[in-house]
């Protein structure tokens, strides 16, 4: 049935755009950021924001949530984040779930408990049907943006100055900065873009996932599921991790209703069992 | 020294536990309402904080020479938390009755409490209809699943609907409406295709949509939590199930009045079937709709704050004719089968089941002086809990 073929690619590619923030940060700066939902969930709301309340058409609020999530994440980044670097993964897990805390109150506080509508516009709300195929305009829309940004990321990271330094960085901070390489800058501005994916993917996502103070709780298993299968050193991993999940998740749910909700932990421990470093893992990697 | 420091937590203990007593004195009836304040149920608490507080500022704070004292407390959702804190509010703050409960578990989790302490208590917002059989203490102001879910199958089953095919989310309400939607409707001639169950914790309705679209029955009816609603509509229409001729039936958490403006036109037409609507044509509701707005900055009520209006009432009742008197029996004596006017319209406790009896509705969503409501159009009167067993 390639109706549920498209919709698991759409829901994977959401779940990628999510998570593959969170894969940067893990992945290459070792850090484990539970937060990662946080910033998404600003992207969402900012979106929701503009488009009801400010009336910004939903194409332009997209740009400016990644922005906001982004400049969230360059503001956290030397303010709280930079001084645990060095901490245990311990110590990173417990203030990044507190910082989820504080910021699932901090919504409710201003915006309530309620579900958070995202206004689409009409040609994204269509739904056409291309040899038997059911396809939803909005899912093909995120399909596109994703995969785009997808390249996007991987030519960065492999080909360019700043993906070499990137990576320099990560490999040894203290040759790095030997060589010259502002390795806190750099960090910043990973960690930025990194936040600002997730506020753009939460803002794609608020129309099919929901948007709701409890967002980065709801959602972290569902991120720390595609980091752990995706393994977290490449951006194809955790992309076809995404796929793989969203795929099994929506034809589980299709073909086998009663076992639906399972499907995808089903998928994890069979590759975990596999591959214990995940899909694609650099091998002796730390 | 660490010695010390238990002493020192045992006799702040003490101290606390004084300092409570004079407090309990005979003057005050307490009333420990616990509900989800935060969490992703939170919605359910505050409306009917709100209701409850309102009750008490328009009928006054004293009954039968007894001054009510209201102690709000917050259990995030989580059964645990609420049975420790009814723990607490029956041996410290020795109320006369435990109020609230936003979800089922919540609600089960508490109900040995009631039991032993002999404290009534008021099940406000949970609706699975096995609650009230948990303990003789037990009694409800909000509704049960199958209690509005048995008219919207009759419903269906009388309006030229032949095939359904049910979607409800997993977990105790769901199963309660699912069961009942399909014995009524199949004893009505009718015949459920299949029954679909969705993970509490679903992102994406996509998959369970397109099975509804394959099977192409008449309608689907719904069940999901409120907040829930809203994206399941959208993706409904989005999926273009509405424009496959698949009608959506429900209960009314679907089109909870909270959100339903928010929805957007995809909701216009939903049929359901509910115990309350904002736009229930009395005077009594208008009034009350519009002394909520006051009370709330804005908000419409929904059916749970009615939970909480109503409940008040109750216990009011109850503290009136037991003369101020906080014994557990007694109360529960008075409440059983006190029949009263609430804004939903007329609504009674079942002496036998001490359920709540009350009129159901047949709504259609549509849209008046802009907003959204879901517009009665039929009433089915008193209809009592068919979920319980062996009645």
């Amino acid at each position: 049935m390639l109706t549920i073929l498209f919709d698991g690619i759409a829901y994977g590619m959401l779940l990628f755009m999510l998570a593959c923030g969170l894969a940067v940060t893990l992945g290459l700066m070792n850090f484990v950021n539970l937060a990662h939902g946080a910033f998404a969930m600003a992207g969402g709301y900012l979106t929701a924001v503009l488009t009801n309340r400010l009336g910004v058409p939903f194409l332009a609020s997209l740009p400016l949530a990644f922005l906001f999530a982004a400049a969230l994440g360059a503001i956290l980044e030397p303010t709280l984040y930079r001084r645990l670097y060095r901490r245990p993964h311990l110590d990173q897990v417990l203030f990044s779930i507190g910082l989820v805390f504080m910021a699932i109150a901090a919504v409710d506080y201003f915006f309530g408990a309620q579900q958070q509508f995202v206004r689409l516009p009409a040609f994204l709300k269509s739904r056409f049907e291309v040899g038997g195929i059911g396809i939803g305009a909005y899912r093909l829309f995120i399909i596109a943006v994703c995969g785009v940004l997808t390249i996007a990321l991987q030519l960065t990271l492999l080909h360019t100055r700043f993906g070499s330094r990137l990576r320099a960085a990560v490999d040894d901070p203290r040759v790095a900065a030997g060589l010259g390489i502002d390795v806190n800058r750099i960090f910043l501005s990973t960690f930025a873009v990194g936040s600002g994916l997730a506020g753009l993917g939460g803002a794609l996502g608020a129309e099919i996932l929901g948007l709701d103070p409890t967002f980065p709780l709801k959602f972290m298993l569902y991120f720390l599921l595609v980091v752990a299968v995706g393994g977290t050193t490449t951006i194809t991993g955790p992309l076809l991790a995404s796929l793989l999940l969203g795929v099994a998740d929506v034809a589980g749910k299709y073909y086998v209703p009663k076992l639906g909700a399972f499907i995808i932990y089903c998928v994890m421990i069979a590759v975990l069992m596999v591959r214990p470093q995940g899909l694609f893992a650099r091998i002796g990697a730390r | 020294m660490k010695i010390a420091r238990y002493l020192c937590l045992a006799a702040l203990c003490a101290t606390s536990l004084f300092a409570s007593l004079p407090a309990s004195a005979q003057e005050t009836v307490k009333i420990g309402l616990i509900l989800p304040m935060t969490g992703p149920f939170a919605s359910t608490g505050r409306q009917i904080e709100t209701a409850v507080k309102l009750y008490m500022q328009q009928k006054g704070a004293t009954v039968a020479g007894k001054k009510i004292e209201l102690i709000v407390k917050d259990d995030g959702g989580v059964a645990d938390t609420t049975r420790r804190i009814a723990q607490e509010l029956v041996l410290n703050d020795k109320v006369a009755f435990l109020a609230g409960f936003g979800l089922t578990p919540l609600a089960l989790a508490t109900a040995p409490i009631a039991t032993q302490a002999k404290v009534p208590m008021i099940v406000m917002a949970a609706a699975t209809s096995a609650i009230t059989e948990q303990s003789p203490f037990i009694t409800r102001t909000g509704f049960t699943l199958p209690q509005v879910t048995q008219p919207m199958a009759e419903w269906a089953a009388k309006n030229g609907i032949k095939k359904v095919v049910t979607l409800v989310t997993d977990y105790g309400p769901g199963i309660d409406a699912e069961t009942t939607f399909k014995k009524v409707f199949t004893a009505a001639g009718g015949e459920v295709l299949d029954s679909l169950r969705v993970p509490l914790r679903n992102p994406d309705f996509a998959p369970f949509l397109q099975k509804v679209h394959d099977l192409a029955p008449n309608a689907v009816f719904v069940f999901v939590p409120s907040g829930v609603g809203s994206i399941f509509m959208k993706q409904f229409t989005e999926r273009g199930l509405d424009k496959s001729g698949i009608r959506l039936l429900g209960t009314g958490d679907v089109t909870d009045d909270d959100i339903l403006n928010d929805m957007g036109d995809v909701a216009l037409g939903v049929v359901t079937t509910f115990h309350y609507s904002a736009a229930h044509p009395s005077a009594a509701n208008k009034s009350y709709v519009e002394a909520f707005g006051k009370a709330s900055n804005g908000m419409r009520p929904n059916f749970h704050s009615l939970g909480g209006y109503d409940g008040m009432a109750l216990i009011y009742h109850a503290v009136e004719a037991t003369k101020g008197s906080t014994d557990g029996e007694a109360l529960m004596n008075a409440m059983k089968g006190y029949t009263w006017e609430s804004p939903r319209g007329p609504i009674s406790i079942d002496p036998a089941t001490r359920e709540i009896v009350q009129n159901v509705y047949v709504r259609k969503v549509e849209r008046a002086n802009g907003q959204l409501y879901n517009v009665e159009f039929q009433t089915i009167p008193s209809v009592k809990d068919p979920g319980k067993t062996a009645k």
